[in-house]
């Protein structure tokens, strides 16, 4: 009978002590599972809760890596212990045209359809300090877009007035998330004491549209027309002879007419003798 | 009782009363070599970690802890992964589950050394466990990887951290040691290894239907020293080996980890390699006999 009773006690301590763990590791698992921000995964990594799911820690991509940016995490590293990531500003990916790390996983955390590295979202630049960035101070540094391996589609420069100098143009560097592989030469290579232009994790760079948002500029290019019934013509309440031009200078005078008339004529009581309206005599 | 193995060592040498704990310790510092050989030389061996490797670059390895995470946490990995968790399953398969464990595992130099010191010391164990607490860890392990959808224990893995600290010189791994360490040291003797990890539960499992066993086959002389049991990190696994009746001497137990150590502090010879079917040998002389007259 007290046999009986120690087997129950033992099974229902064993029990307890398998939910201990097990909700010990799992708040673990998930506290731990958020990537900070410095870090980058390889090209090819799957989404961040996939791909610490897939990995099994090997290491084989670090050493696989011919620039040896690759580091597994340590615990204090941030990213979940063991996982692969690199940090930009200390080595970025050099995008090695045949990706050799990405074959080296042997459990496709790293995903094998990756096999163009200008297809690669490592991260996503993002020009995060424009008040220190020194091309928008109004300088020529221009040194990140320089760096880009995909320079003019990943980074562009885009002029804008320089208000300051009011004669001057700002060359802002300016990122494309359709063209940006996320490899972080940029950060790299930003002169200043702390980079300006960051590579972040995409999930931490990117907005998102709310899922029933229309742009109607694109609704009605890919219907080859307005959606909507068509704005009716503003009517104005103009003289005779005269129109309103939105895009130009204003009140202008309708083709083909004659009268050299204005509305306010240099004669003010003959204005007022006409009345408003041109109704006249 | 003397200290194991001395009598041994008495009558048969160091060496002899030595052999396997020391060709264990080089196979354990040749596979974190072999692992080395190739950042620190350029000769590529094998590449990787205990977690998954890839052996002349063209046999892979896999943790079948780690796969059967990935598995529970609803991953599909390539058919590398397979090929490798399938060798690896196969090799310990052959040579006794636990055999990683004595010949391979670093955590094992730890424990070892910890259970060493705390005879040294003559400390008693505060902590009592089963030693299917075990089983249930590896449960709880799967069964997390299960609910969360990660492989949860790798964040606290004493393996993997250690194999990563030797192999890839992340610092995590000595702080898991050294827990470790001071566990089986003043809490509980031979509380890791012997009670609870989940990788050697599941290797236990393997060992279950290994054809290389270590035996009693001269449990004739034995002399009742306790010796072996004293070394021994899994001594139930002995009792029904050398105390049984019937001719048939192999330790079936998955547990005993071929580490080869009773064999190496025995004074009467009472221990062997051999596989699952040896047979006493004063069985065997009793078989023979009736040919010979
Ligand atoms: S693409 Fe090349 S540089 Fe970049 S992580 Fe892979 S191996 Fe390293
Ligand atoms: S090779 Fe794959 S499984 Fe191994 S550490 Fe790199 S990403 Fe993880
Ligand atoms: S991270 Fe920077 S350098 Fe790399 S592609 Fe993107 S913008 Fe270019
Ligand atoms: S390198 Fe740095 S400072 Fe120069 S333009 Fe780029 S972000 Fe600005
Ligand atoms: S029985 Fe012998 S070989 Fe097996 S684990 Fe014990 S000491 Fe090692």
């Amino acid at each position: 009978m007290s046999n009986r009773r120690q087997f129950i006690q033992q099974l229902a301590g064993s029990a307890l002590g398998v939910g201990l763990v097990g909700g010990v590791l799992g708040l673990i698992a998930r506290q731990g599972a958020a990537l900070p921000p410095h870090a980058l995964r390889p090209p090819g990594a799957l989404d961040e809760a996939q791909f610490t799911a897939a990995c099994v820690r090997c290491g084989l991509c670090v050493r696989d890596c011919p620039y040896a940016i690759l580091k597994l995490a340590d615990w204090l590293d941030g990213p979940a212990p063991g996982t692969p990531f690199f940090t930009a500003r200390s080595g970025p990916c050099e995008m090695c045209e045949d990706i050799p790390c990405v074959p080296a996983c042997p459990t496709g955390a790293l995903d094998p359809s990756l096999t163009e590295i200008d297809n690669a979202r490592m991260g996503l630049a993002v020009l995060i300090d424009q008040e220190t960035c020194l091309n928008a101070l109004g300088l020529r540094c221009d040194v990140c877009y320089r760096v880009c391996p995909a320079i003019d589609q990943a980074i562009t420069l885009e002029l804008s007035h320089n208000q300051r100098t009011g004669r001057h143009t700002v060359f802002m560097p300016t990122v494309h998330s359709d063209h940006c592989t996320g490899c972080g030469k940029c950060e790299h290579a930003c002169v200043l004491d702390t980079a300006a232009i960051k590579v972040l994790p995409i999930q931490l760079a990117k907005g998102e549209l709310g899922a029933h948002y229309r742009l109607g500029w694109e609704e009605k290019e890919r219907a080859g027309g307005a959606l909507v019934a068509p704005d009716r013509e503003h009517q104005f309440n103009l003289p005779e002879g005269k129109g309103y031009d939105y895009y130009g200078p204003g009140l202008v005078d309708e083709p083909g007419s004659t009268t050299d008339d204005t509305p306010f004529g240099a004669n003010p009581l003959e204005t007022l003798r006409r009345g408003i309206g041109g109704g006249g005599e | 009782m003397g200290w194991p193995g001395v009598e041994a060592q008495h009558k048969f040498g160091w060496w002899h009363a030595h052999r396997y704990l020391l060709l264990r310790r080089l196979s354990q510092l040749s596979v974190i070599g072999l692992f080395l050989l190739g950042p620190l030389t350029g000769v590529w061996l094998i590449k990787g970690s205990l977690s998954s490797s890839l052996l002349l670059d063209t046999i892979p390895m896999t943790d079948p802890l780690l796969m059967a995470q990935l598995l529970a946490a609803g991953q599909w990995p390539l058919a590398e992964a397979f090929i490798g968790t399938a060798v690896v399953i196969g090799l310990y398969a052959l040579l006794g589950g636990r055999v990683f464990c004595s010949w391979v595992c670093p955590v094992n130099v730890v424990t070892d050394a910890a259970h060493w010191l705390h005879r040294k010391l003559g400390l008693k164990g505060r902590l009592h466990l089963a030693r299917s607490s075990r089983l249930w860890l590896l449960g709880a392990v799967l069964l997390t990887a299960l609910f969360v959808g990660q492989p949860a224990w790798e964040w606290l893995n004493p393996v993997s951290l250690a194999s990563r600290l030797l192999i890839f010189g992340l610092y995590g791994g000595l702080l898991a040691l050294l827990l470790l360490g001071l566990f089986d040291l003043l809490l509980m003797r031979r509380g890791w290894c012997g009670h609870l990890c989940p990788l050697g539960a599941l290797y236990g499992e393997l060992g279950r239907v290994a054809p290389l066993r270590v035996g009693t086959p001269n449990r004739a002389a034995c002399n009742d020293c306790m010796e072996c049991f004293e070394v021994c990190p899994e001594p139930q696994v002995i009792r029904p080996a050398l105390k049984g009746e019937g001719p048939r001497v192999a330790i079936l137990d998955g547990h005993c980890t071929n580490c080869g150590r009773c064999i190496d502090v025995c004074s009467q010879h009472v221990f062997a390699f051999g596989g699952r079917t040896a047979v006493a040998s004063e069985a065997l002389k009793n078989l023979k006999r009736p040919e010979g007259e």
